[in-house]
């Protein structure tokens, strides 16, 4: 297990090289720069901050330098927040983000793992038909509906929670169902897939013949047979649902790194953007070598080597 | 036993989740900054919800009027003009930075070597090449800062010489550009200098914490000089940038003032007792490129020009209460009295329109019309474009892109006709003219003319006498709007936002600018 583990972390460096370099490319060729702006820099002013940024060396040695800061750890200076780095300003977002998620995936598999047990038990029946239109609902409406509706409703209709910002529990309660809702209708649409494939098989009904409760046979027997399409899905998306949500976080204005992701790139802020992009890369492919090892230890058919 | 690690996992993130810090609540006046300032250093930032902090937590030779924004006593308590306008005197008072070291005329002086230092790479360097060899320095053209006009004769003694007489140089020290910076804080901490627990200012408030993306929050410096004056004793910044989001935090009780309305509910806010708006210091009008066909013809420029109904557009389009105009100065101006703009006239339009050669519009060239993405250009650039397929009979194809596509195609000359807009940096029709100058890098429409660069080079320096001087630029503006029209201006921007009714000392003014020291709130 220990050698796999160490060959797929391997195998981390090359992906990371060839998107790292794409990502910088791709990023020099958008036209404007960082530093375009309404009210234009004279001219000498903008070449002393090119050149404060090495912006004004050829691009291959900008390159080259990027490749050997990112090495050693370090993202860069940000263009838009000059007074910090890039490392800086994930190392602040990120738990942000990471809690957010937690709490969305919390809901997403509280609400969408229920719901689609019991249309999976129920297949067919008034309980299936609602909870699976529910689920259909929930992945066709856009999170940019689903939020400012969820604010006029518990905060400017009850005023249970506030409207947007950070900072306690309470600020917390919306987003995370805004964020939640989407990915629970996905689980509950897995699951109850999952649960229909493994309810009819052979040893479903030995452990029925044998007596046991319907509890314990759905929960101890069915389940983990019926959730290994949901982990599946739940390595890339929980790295999307953790890494932050860009509409979420600006809809709520929440500190975390999700708005970053489109608003760098609209900044043309190349540091941040490339910053964002090794992140959300590593964080990808570690979440799919977790979910590798996962299957793992939940499917006996399947063997790391 | 399988299924216990999930339930294990989902009790966990619950917990995670609801794990969460309280804050208190107390009295304070919060404010929606509509975005995460850049920086808070004042010799790097550029933008107006940076000044909203930075004015509040340092201070410069001057400071400005709560009502009409002219210059106040600040840092300086008085000052002399030479004769020839050119050399300044300030006397600073006694006063003191947060740490207790007392502010000179060497903060001052280290502040500015430090903004022009090309090194530092300043992007307002040029709120200082009004200070004689201001600008070369930061060109590097000198390297003896000894020679840019400013110098400190003693602790308390600061004399600026400027490279022309300029009117509004008052205005200019009351600038975050020009505070001073406390050069053994930067020394010590290099860029996190303005970080909280770093900082040192000199304002009427000094910074707490700073969170990005989340919450600033000041309060009352109870060493500055003024400080009997402050009532508020703490102030939050949000910046929350969504403009629904924070329309709503404002009619929730979460924030006090918000500056900003979304478009889309302009309607319901100027129903609403808390809803102001006032004129701002800012044109709203259309580039045209005059190196390109069909509008390198003064003609066709006024045609288009002619042929758009400013009042129905303000009226019925942007619905704020913003000011239809066709000058590019803004009205108001101390001392200044204006030129009259080309207004909407539908015959004379179609008449120049024929003499440029297309009658009614026939055989008129395929025509583009540039803007970036945003609710408020998108509904005006096309309310524009009916008005002149119905007056003028011509097609105009709208080109959307997005912000520094647009910048770059602008700089460029990559366009037609493109939206604009232009915030003044100072109460003085000169922010407004002096961009249009020959190859001025805010002119960005490759018109040029020489009777308008030489008015303006002389109402810059030459010209002593103030009445002279305005007219000077009032004969510029003429050219400029009227004359030759490689612009087309539009309205002039309001100020729409939300204020709470428990705030008082609070003028509307057209900078949108509100000392946070006059400030109080009413229980």
């Amino acid at each position: 297990m220990l050698g796999y583990i160490l060959r797929r972390l391997a195998g981390f460096l090359p992906v990371l090289f060839v998107i790292v370099s794409l990502s910088f490319f791709m990023m020099r060729l958008a036209p404007g720069g960082p530093f375009d702006q309404e009210r234009a820099l004279p001219e000498q002013v903008r070449a002393n901050i090119e050149a404060r940024y090495h912006l004004d060396e050829p691009l291959w040695r900008q390159y080259l330098r990027y490749l050997g800061e990112v090495a050693q750890g370090d993202l860069g200076p940000s263009f838009r927040y000059p007074d910090r780095s890039v490392n800086e300003l994930l190392g602040l977002g990120f738990p942000v983000s990471l809690t957010l998620g937690l709490c969305a995936l919390a809901v997403a598999l509280a609400l969408g793992g229920t719901a689609g047990i019991l249309a999976g038990l129920r297949r067919n029946s008034f309980l299936d038909y609602l909870t699976m239109s529910f689920a259909l609902g929930g992945v066709s409406v856009p999170n940019f509906v689903l939020g400012p509706i969820l604010m006029l409703v518990f905060a400017l209709g009850l005023h249970w929670l506030p409207v947007a910002g950070w900072g306690t529990w309470r600020h917390i309660v919306l987003p995370s169902v805004t964020l939640g809702t989407f990915y629970a209708a996905y689980v509950a649409r897995l699951t109850r897939a999952g649960m229909l494939e493994v309810i009819g098989q052979d040893f479903i009904r030995t452990a029925r013949a044998k007596g046991l409760r319907e509890a314990a046979v759905v929960l101890r027997h069915a389940l983990p047979g019926a959730i290994l399409p949901v982990i599946t899905y739940l390595g890339p998306a929980s790295a999307a649902i953790l890494t932050g949500s860009v509409v979420v976080e600006t809809i709520f204005s929440i500190p975390g790194i999700g708005r970053y992701f489109v608003g760098s790139a609209l900044n043309r802020d190349y540091t941040m953007v490339l910053g964002t992009v090794v992140f959300y890369s590593v964080f990808l492919l570690f979440f799919n070598l977790i979910v590798d090892i996962l299957y793992a230890y939940l499917d006996p058919r399947v063997q790391v080597r | 036993m399988r299924w216990k690690p999930t339930l294990a996992v989902l009790v966990v993130l619950g917990v995670a989740c609801i794990a969460s810090s309280l804050a208190a609540q107390e009295q304070v006046f919060r404010i929606n900054n509509m975005v995460e300032p850049e920086s808070l250093d004042p010799g790097v930032v550029t933008g107006v919800p940076e000044h909203r902090i930075i004015s509040n937590l340092f201070e410069g030779l001057t400071t400005t009027d709560l009502k009409d924004l002219s210059p106040r006593p600040g840092m300086a308590a008085s000052w002399a003009v030479s004769k020839d306008g050119l050399v300044y005197t300030f006397k600073l008072r006694e006063a003191r930075w947060t740490d207790g070291k007392p502010v000179t005329t060497h903060d001052f002086v280290y502040a500015w070597e430090r903004v022009l230092n090309p090194k530092m790479g300043a992007k307002y360097a040029q709120q200082l090449f009004y200070v004689k060899n201001g600008e070369d320095y930061n060109k590097g053209r000198i390297t003896d800062f000894s020679q840019v006009g400013v110098k400190a004769l003693d602790d308390r003694t600061l004399q600026v010489t400027l490279r022309c007489p300029t009117a509004y140089f008052l205005d200019l020290t009351s600038f975050y550009t020009l505070y001073p910076v406390p050069r053994w804080a930067i020394e010590a901490h290099g860029k996190d200098w303005v970080k909280p627990g770093k900082i040192v200012s000199n304002g009427p408030f000094r910074l707490v914490s700073w969170t990005p993306q989340r919450e600033l929050v000041l309060e009352k410096n109870p060493r500055h000089w003024d400080a009997t004056r402050v009532k508020l004793q703490r102030v939050v910044f949000f910046p929350t940038d969504d403009v629904n989001t924070t329309f709503k935090q404002f009619l929730a009780g979460e924030t006090d003032w918000v500056p900003q309305v979304p478009t889309s509910q302009i309607d319901a806010a100027r129903n609403r007792p808390e809803s102001y708006v006032a004129p701002y210091l800012g044109t709203y009008y259309f580039r045209f490129n005059v190196t390109k066909p069909p509008t390198n013809d003064v003609r066709t420029r006024k045609a288009l020009s002619m042929a758009v109904d400013r009042e129905s557009l303000t009226k019925f389009v942007t619905k704020a209460g913003e000011i239809p105009t066709g000058t590019f100065v803004p009205a108001g101006m101390r001392g200044y009295e204006g030129v009259r703009g080309i207004g909407f006239d539908v015959a004379a339009a179609k008449k120049l329109l024929a003499e440029a050669g297309y009658p009614d519009g026939k055989g008129f060239p395929k025509l583009e019309l540039l803007y970036n993405t945003n609710e408020l250009h998108r509904v005006i650039t096309q309310a524009v474009q009916q008005m002149w397929k119905d007056h003028l009979g011509i097609q105009v194809d709208l080109v959307n892109v997005e912000w520094k596509v647009y910048l770059s195609r602008q700089s460029s000359l990559d366009y037609q006709v493109s939206r604009a807009g232009w915030i003044g940096d100072y109460v003085d029709p000169n922010t407004f003219l002096d961009m249009w100058i020959t190859g001025g890098g805010n002119n960005q429409t490759g018109w040029s003319n020489k009777r308008y660069d030489d008015l303006i080079a002389r109402a810059a320096c030459k010209i002593v006498n103030a009445k002279d001087r305005m007219r000077a630029l009032q004969e510029a503006e003429q050219i400029l709007v009227v004359e030759e029209a490689p612009i087309m201006p539009l309205f002039t921007y309001v100020n729409k936002g939300m204020l709470s009714r428990r705030v008082k000392g609070w003028s509307p003014n057209i900078l949108d600018q509100h000392p946070l020291k006059y400030i109080s709130l009413e229980r």
